[in-house]
């Protein structure tokens, strides 16, 4: 019952996300999008992903690309809805990867394996392993990011200083 | 009796509950715990709003509103009833939809925090896991409702206070949640319950609060400052400067909406102040051992009048800040401070009780903090500001 | 030191905030309704029309001459020029207005209107709480609402108004002494009159 409210819910955002002319009403439309997922993961019992969820993308992807999108352009809303060139291609091909991953899905093993009760992860736990077992992944996408924002900051003060 | 007066709520929840048939009885002990909130925090704005208004006054050698009601202590009432019936205006260009939506689901962000704040001995509404991650993605949404606010309403000053206010809260949530970081490892959880149940010892008469450490007196001024620019409280209240852009993201609103975001505005205050008690002060717990005989609840909100009546005293006191004066603060002083004090805080840990552990702990927040100050007093030159006409 | 400047603001205003429960002089609020502070003699507002005697309608000082109607720059005098004569201070006959009204919303506390007066028949007041719930009729002062004795005006006044006394007086004796060789003249003049009454 739940999950079906939230599913239609984040359906209904993301499909209003796509279609809705103006641009601002898509970002809030995908933000209603996320913070279905949100739902999702919280229905699911983690926790932590699910705020994480709301945290990140609520929080931070949705203001970023409020500013991409009102720095960038003017946002005068389209006069009709536009449909990319080659959307037949490209809509056969999304569908293609939906059934092929459906039916990889479909004939692994994972299906035919038995529901084991949930383990309770907490905070704690996933603390725990993000500073032992994932130590070194965590890092380098530490290190990613950093590496992102210093060239980020390089390439907006370059332009600084062509300006003056 | 002292047990029963402590936990009267609870026990007067569990009470109602009984009534309840199983199956309701989550949901409508969620509904309980939440229409208290609500009551208890919309009682407090109303009295907040009165007694920061004569508290101003006093700051200020005046004597504040005083006509309405004894001592005017009925101006809430007044005032409430006043954008009440003021007319709703939507300017004739103003997104509608998005315009209507802005103020209610920034109430509801603002609120949302609420769910998590200890307010008294097993008087948290959900005790959640990840309560503290909970509590910063419910504030997350705030931004993206005084976006909304200041996109809906198609002016140019309403634009340009929406993206001052998000600009703020985006530098300011970064030392925000890192000086917060330090608590929680000192509590060893995310969880905002276990925090206060951390602090609640006592050595001698004196409590074991966070604040009562190097780390944590660092962390809670931190803290502090970061949530009066996270609340766009003065003197940080640059996005909705009357002086340069009228009233910022709520320009257009009026009546009921604007007391809204009003309301908004000083609840999520209160829930940063909460959460300060929560994290540094100790939570609900006595300030002295020979105090517990008052209910955890009274501390509560003792301490929380305490926290806003030193917002009320920093308001009357400092001018509004500049943009890059604000933009240099956050990223030149707060986020430096707040990765030290992290390292102190850590530092703190790792070393045996004492006084090395105090002297080493003092030490190396206070002397980055010099440095720093001094560093940034000499780059900017800041030295006694003369005027031109003014004299 | 950095945020020394802070903690010193943080002291004066709590000084600011302790000393004004403490001390009265901090408070320097006027509690308007209640406390009033006095007003300055040259305070002015709102015109009056000055009446000498008992009578305020009969004892008006002014004689419709309409020079403050046709002065008043926002032209919110209306004065309609009485058909009969009467005496006026020094006796001699003139008209007096048979309407004379001033629109409180127009007026803009000028002060021509006195100045140009010939006969020290109007003056400025000094009350200020005119608000009105009526906005038509209730703003519309007429000559019995404008009428004040020149007693008020020597307690709203004092020095203009004893100056204004002076020179009435004077005026009144100067006229008296031209008058005493021909008192038979001014006798004759008041059937004449009475003639224009009837």
């Amino acid at each position: 019952m739940s999950f079906a409210i939230i599913a239609v819910f984040t359906v209904a955002g993301a499909l209003a996300a796509m279609t809705l002319r103006n641009l601002v009403h898509c970002v809030l439309a995908l933000v209603v999008a996320f913070t279905g997922l949100a739902g999702l993961y919280l229905q699911l019992g983690a926790q932590f992903v699910g705020f994480a969820q709301i945290l990140v993308y609520v929080g931070a992807v949705a203001i970023l690309i409020v500013f991409a999108m009102l720095l960038t352009q003017s946002h005068e809303p389209l006069a009709h809805l536009t449909v990319a060139p080659g959307w037949v291609t490209s809509s056969l091909v999304a569908v293609a990867v939906f059934v092929i991953l459906a039916w990889s899905i479909r004939s692994s093993a994972v299906g035919a394996r038995s529901i084991q009760p949930r383990p309770e992860i907490t905070v704690r736990n996933i603390g725990d392993s993000l500073m032992s077992q994932f130590v070194v992944p965590l890092e380098v996408t530490g290190l990613l990011l950093t590496a992102a924002l210093v060239g980020a900051v390089t390439i907006a003060m370059r332009e600084q200083r062509m300006n003056r | 009796m002292t047990e029963t007066m402590d936990q009267i709520f609870v026990l007067l929840k569990h009470r109602i509950l009984a009534h309840s048939p199983v199956s309701v009885q989550p949901i409508f002990s969620a509904a309980l715990s939440a229409i208290a909130i609500l009551v208890v925090f919309a009682t407090l704005f109303a009295l907040t709003t009165i007694l920061e208004r004569k508290g101003l006054g006093r700051f200020q050698n005046r004597y504040g509103p005083n006509r309405v009601g004894p001592f005017g202590l009925l101006q809430p009432l007044a005032d409430g009833l006043k954008s009440l019936t003021k007319e709703d205006i939507v300017p004739h260009s103003a997104d509608g939809v998005v315009h209507m939506l802005a103020p209610i689901v920034l109430v509801v962000a603002a609120f949302l925090g609420y769910a998590v704040l200890p307010l008294g001995r097993n008087m948290t509404a959900i005790n959640l896991d990840a309560g503290l991650l909970y509590f910063f993605a419910a504030s997350s949404v705030v931004e993206l409702a005084i976006f909304m606010a200041g996109w809906s309403s198609r002016n140019k000053y309403s634009l340009l206070g929406a993206m001052r206010a998000i600009a703020q809260m985006i530098s300011y949530e970064v030392p925000l949640i890192l000086s917060t970081i330090t608590a929680v490892m000192a509590a060893g959880s995310l969880s905002t319950g276990a925090i206060v149940e951390s602090q609640t010892g006592y050595s001698g008469i004196w409590p074991h609060w966070f604040v009562f450490t190097p780390w944590g007196f660092a962390g809670f001024v931190l803290f502090m400052i970061a949530g009066i620019a996270e609340s766009n409280r003065s003197p940080f209240d640059l996005p909705e400067g009357e002086s340069e852009i009228i009233a910022g993201y709520f320009v257009e609103y009026s009546g009921f909406k604007f007391a809204l975001f009003f309301l908004g505005e000083y609840i999520g205050m209160f829930a940063i102040c909460g959460l300060a008690i929560t994290l540094f002060l100790g939570g609900w717990a006595a300030p002295f051992s020979f105090l517990t005989w008052a209910p955890s609840y009274f501390w509560f909100f003792a301490k929380l009048l305490v926290l806003i009546a030193m917002l009320i005293w920093v308001r009357a006191t400092l001018p509004r800040l500049r943009m890059d004066q604000l933009m240099n603060f956050a990223w030149k002083f707060m986020l430096p401070m707040a990765l030290i004090n992290l390292f102190a805080a850590s530092t703190w840990h790792f070393t045996p009780p004492g006084a090395i552990r105090w002297i080493v702990g003092t030490i190396l927040i206070a002397v980055p903090y010099l440095l720093l100050g001094r560093g940034l007093m000499q780059s900017n030159k800041l030295e006694k500001r003369t005027y031109r006409f003014a004299d | 030191m950095l945020g020394e400047g802070i903690l010193k603001g943080l002291a004066e205003t709590a000084r600011n905030f302790f000393g004004s429960f403490v001390s009265k002089e901090r408070l320097t609020t006027v509690q308007f309704p209640e406390e009033r502070l006095p007003q300055p003699e040259a305070a002015r507002n709102f015109p009056f029309l000055v009446y000498d005697g008992d009578d305020s309608q009969a004892g008006l000082r002014c004689v419709a001459c309409q020079i403050c109607e046709k002065e008043c720059p926002p032209k919110c005098i209306f004065i309609q020029k009485s058909s009969d004569k009467k005496p006026d201070y020094i006796g001699k006959q003139q008209f007096y207005p048979a309407v004379f009204n001033i629109d409180v919303s127009v007026c803009m506390s000028c002060q021509i209107c006195v100045e140009v007066c010939p006969f020290d028949a109007i003056e400025m007041d000094n009350a200020f709480e005119l608000s009105t719930t009526d906005r038509f009729r209730g703003l519309l002062w007429s000559r019995e609402q404008l009428a004040k004795p020149n007693s008020y005006f020597h307690n709203i006044h004092p020095a203009t108004a004893a100056e204004v006394d002076e020179r009435l007086a004077e005026a009144k004796a100067r006229a008296e002494a031209k008058a005493k060789p021909t008192v038979a003249a001014s006798t004759t003049s008041q059937p004449d009159s009475q003639t224009t009454t009837s």
